[in-house]
């Protein structure tokens, strides 16, 4: 493994509509372990980043404690990060995002840091549909104090310890779509075909957007007997559907089969092109997608893709109606009322 | 039997029944001798509870300007037959006992020494009025009524104070005057009116106002430019965020285009409320939370952050009586030693401790521009007694000049001509480094906020060497926040002498009282109040300079003296405790009784050690 991060970059890397490298969009050297999950998540969010064209500092990056939390140091070095406290990166996000809404605010956790402690919090940055991507890096193990069992290893599921996790699992799309959830997603980190405009499509939706993605820990969790393999998620995965983001700016060129695709406008002019594979599922309709969830769970199958959007999501902002100038770059002038309104606040006091 | 005599100089309490209305008649009453140029001190004294329980309302009248807890009672007010028992043993020998005589006193609560007054508030109500609501309410204006005829209340005040009150909803203007008169003639014509105890009109209030300490800090944080305020339900600070939201919805809409220039957020609990104001402040918001003991303690974790990673943070703590949930409705200062060294690990937290709503406005407006300036958590600690009631305080002023502190923050200019930016790199050597907030410049100034220890740059790293340059600036930095916080308010008494009394908050109404009690005594003493922490050297000096200093609180393990004694290095015996946690506002007669008894010389029965320390048992 190298410590070092090269520093030759081929002079003709493809460079996009600012200007940019993909280099410009990576971070510091991972020190997670080979092979890792994670490592391949960082480089989608890299990847989908570049290609939508952000401007680096123009992202937020917050993440909690865990294996997952450190994986925002790997990406987006351009971008202010903020590793919190475990399990309380969404309300430092509910924060931040009311303090400017004109950041793009990506949430990175793992699924001790969501499923567990900050279980509470996660529900609750749902229900307001805080606008927020967040990527759960999904290994279903406390990798950082060596293996232990999380909430969402499936029941049965052996770690390399080897005891079977006696417990069921929290399905965190599952929840996500009770507690209301607009953007439900899920993938796995061995397939950037389908990650990388998952992202992109989350980075474009008005709310909340939830992308579970299953990410195998190397260490501890990629035995034969664990759910969370790299093997086993080969095995089992069946997507809903492709799905192919198209930024506002390019016009789509792809041709698709007729029939099974559909095209969703998205708030900021982007399509998301749509091809179904699932034939039961409609990823516009809430309850069709609990059922259909419910019904690959139970036939032993792990549903990736897009599995729920709602096209007319309202977020926080929306719905407690902010100054849409951020709340950051508010002076004296726009939040002090003074000593004539104080005078007469006085008045009524005595 | 000897009735007492005064005026305008005495203490009245009301018991009643919560949840029947009795607050808003009672505050009528406060307000009437208020608006008569009296200095008054109401103090509400309620349970946890919406309905059924015994609540009391005391009201301390005093011409010369005492505003705290005096103790006793002269006159008690009890409509409640629940605590009637109780009510009439605490009554001042010579003192008055009002009370709803439809039922007759039981006999054995009899008292000689105490004038009995009966008046049948329930026979009345039940005569005049037809509706159950109109019959409760309405005996609470009654007996209003009745004490403006039995102490000289000016009537046409009274009328003045109802009108202004229903002001819009016409219609309850009359009937409430009416029931006033129908007190005020029952009064008149069964007694000797007035009492030997009354008022009389004066001039002592000047511009001062009536408010609660909570509203002032809501208002307080409208002037000091909060946008952001997360927080979760619990008494008794609740009132701050919502008097935050009233003054907001009023002064803080876009005119232009009707949204608003805040956020108030209600969190799911104290410790995302915390993390929502870390968050906030993080990306250059002003940002506010207020909560009470259980909640301090939930923020903890945040706090360490916010100390470590240095972000401002401003948190009101309106203490109540722990530990758990204790008394959650009586008041105390005993989150001091909690807050002061919140979190796991070194931590030191910068503490404010405001004594009037002046002074919580003035604080709470202070606290965002500390917050900034220091880049640190700044917790305002406020206590229910000051929060809850209405206190006599100087009227609020802004300076329209002033412009907020935002302390150390690079632009993007700033930063574009920068070499390098290290976000911990002690610059101009006060300990304090420069921020920059998220979003400022394309590719300069970015860095990663953590927990974890790291170099000057913000760079991860468990290097030794560095973690422990960096614990040593945050003292550096420690010893410049002495020179930005509000300096202590020192009192030289005219006499010399070399003896003190030191305290804070809530304390300083019923400290200075007592301490003319104790001059009359032969006790002279100087006085301070101590309005922050970290303590600068004026503090310090003030205790060297005396043999002995009685730090006076509102909690059982003298905690203020503790973080002195800490702070400075002292020994046990030079600073005594006067304390008081019975959950009531402490009161100048005990803490009289508390110096003196420990004073040398004074031929007292010595008392054992835990009666001493239990000073509410020996409060009269």
């Amino acid at each position: 493994m190298s410590y070092q991060l090269p520093k030759f970059r081929h002079p003709d890397l493809p460079v996009n509509t600012l200007g940019y490298t993909r280099a410009d969009y990576e971070g510091a050297i991972s020190t997670l372990c080979a092979g890792c999950g994670h490592d391949s998540i960082s480089g989608a969010i890299v990847r989908a980043c570049h290609e939508l064209a952000l401007e680096p500092h123009r992202i937020a990056k917050l993440s909690g404690i865990g294996c997952s939390s450190k994986a925002p140091t790997y990406f987006l070095g351009k971008s202010h990060g903020f590793n919190s406290v475990h399990g309380r990166m969404p309300s430092v996000v509910s924060g931040a995002n009311m303090a400017n809404r004109d950041l793009l605010y990506l949430g990175v956790s793992g699924d001790g840091d969501t499923a567990s402690i900050g279980m509470g919090q996660f529900a609750h940055a749902v229900r307001r549909n805080l606008n927020m991507v967040y990527i759960v890096m999904n290994n279903g193990c406390y990798g950082l104090t060596k293996g232990q069992d999380s909430a969402t290893a499936d029941a049965g599921s052996a770690s390399k310890k080897g005891d079977p996790n006696p417990f069921s699992a929290i399905d965190l799309p599952g929840l996500a779509l009770q507690l209301g959830a607009t953007f439900v997603a899920r993938s796995f980190s061995g397939d950037k075909g389908q990650l990388v405009p998952l992202i992109k499509a989350a980075i474009s939706h008005r709310g909340f957007a939830l992308i579970d993605v299953i990410s195998p820990c190397v260490t501890f969790n990629n035995n034969p007997g664990s759910t969370k393999s790299y093997d086993f998620v080969r095995e089992h995965a069946e997507a809903t559907g492709t799905v192919d983001f198209v930024p506002m700016r390019e016009e789509i060129t792809a041709s698709y089969p007729a029939g099974r695709t559909q095209d969703v406008t998205l708030h900021d002019g982007s399509v998301l092109h749509l091809e179904k594979l699932a034939p039961d599922l409609d990823p516009f309709d809430r309850v069709s997608a609990m059922v259909a969830l419910q019904k690959h769970s139970a036939e032993g199958q792990i549903l990736t893709g897009l599995i729920y959007m709602d096209k007319d999501s309202r977020d926080l902002h929306d719905v407690m109606e902010t100054s849409r100038r951020p709340l950051n770059s508010l002076t004296e002038q726009d939040l002090c009322p003074g000593d004539k309104v104080l005078a007469n606040i006085n008045a009524s006091l005595r | 039997m000897q009735a007492l005599q005064s005026v305008n100089e005495f203490v009245i309490k009301f018991a009643n029944v919560n949840g029947t209305g009795s607050a808003s008649a009672n505050n009528l009453f406060a307000k009437a001798i208020f608006r008569m140029g009296l200095p008054v001190c109401p103090k509400n004294i309620f349970p946890s509870n919406i309905q059924g329980l015994p609540t009391w309302y005391e009201v301390r009248v005093s011409e010369r300007g005492y505003l705290g807890r005096r103790g006793g009672v002269d006159i008690m007010l009890s409509v409640n037959p629940q605590s009637m028992p109780q009510d009439i043993k605490e009554v001042e020998p010579g003192g008055y006992f009002i009370y709803d005589n439809t039922k007759p006193l039981d006999l054995r609560l009899m008292r000689n020494d105490v004038n009995i007054i009966g008046i049948p508030l329930t026979r009345m109500c039940n005569e005049e009025y037809e509706d159950p609501r109109q019959r409760q309410l309405f005996r609470n204006v009654i007996y209003v009524g009745a004490l403006a005829a039995l102490l000289d209340i000016d009537f046409a005040v009274l009328t003045g104070l109802v009108e202004d009150q229903f002001k819009g909803k016409d219609k309850l203007i009359l009937p409430n005057i009416h029931a006033l008169e129908l007190g005020y003639q029952y009064a008149q014509e069964h007694f000797d009116c007035p009492l030997g105890i009354r008022v009389r009109a004066s001039d002592k209030v000047g511009d001062n106002i009536l408010l609660d300490g909570n509203t002032a800090l809501g208002l307080g944080a409208i002037y000091g430019g909060a946008t952001v305020a997360a927080w979760y339900p619990i008494t008794p600070s609740t009132s701050v965020v919502d008097a935050f939201d009233r003054y907001a919805k009023r002064l803080r809409i876009d005119p232009g285009t009707g949204r608003k220039n805040y956020a108030i957020l209600q969190a799911e609990d104290e410790l995302a409320a915390i993390g929502m104001v870390v968050g906030a402040s993080w990306n250059g918001a002003r940002a506010f939370t207020a909560t009470s003991g259980p909640g301090l303690s939930l923020m903890s974790e945040f706090l360490g952050l916010a100390y470590f990673a240095e972000i401002p943070t401003v948190l009101f703590d309106v203490q109540r009586a722990g530990p758990s949930t204790g008394m959650p409705t009586r008041t105390q200062q005993s989150d001091v030693l909690s807050a002061a060294y919140a979190s796991h690990g070194d931590t030191k937290q910068v503490l404010l401790f405001p004594s009037t709503p002046r002074e919580c406005f003035d604080f709470g407006a202070l606290s965002f521009d500390l917050a900034e300036r220091l880049q640190t958590p700044i917790i305002l600690m406020t206590d229910l007694d000051l929060g809850m009631n209405d206190n006599m305080s100087p009227p609020l002023t802004w300076d329209d000049a002033r412009r907020y502190d935002r302390g150390k923050v690079l632009n993007a200019e700033q930063l574009e001509e920068m070499e390098r930016y290290g976000r911990y790199l002690d610059v101009d050597g006060d300990g304090i480094c420069y921020r920059t907030i998220p979003g400022t410049h394309p590719d300069k100034g970015a860095f990663f906020t953590r927990g974890t220890s790291r170099d000057e740059y913000a760079v991860y790293t468990e290097k030794g060497e560095e973690y422990e340059k960096n614990m040593h600036r945050l003292m550096a930095k420690w010893e410049t926040i002495k020179e930005w916080v509000p300096r202590p308010v020192e009192t030289q008494s005219e006499q010399g002498t070399d003896t003190a009394i030191l305290f804070y908050g809530t304390s300083e109404e019923s400290s200075m009282e007592a301490r003319d009690y104790l001059a009359e005594d032969g006790v002279p003493l100087n006085a301070m109040r101590v309005r922050a922490f970290p303590f600068n050297h004026e503090v310090a000096d003030f205790i060297a300079r005396h043999e002995r200093v009685f730090v006076i609180e509102q909690n059982r393990d003298a905690q203020l003296r503790t973080l002195l004694m800490a702070e400075f290095e002292l020994g046990p015996d030079k600073l005594k405790s006067v304390l008081c946690f019975d959950g009531n506002p402490i009161s100048a007669r005990n803490i009289r009784k508390q110096i003196l008894q420990q004073m040398p010389g004074y031929n007292v029965t010595p008392l054992r050690r835990e009666r001493v320390v239990a000073g509410a048992e020996i409060s009269s």
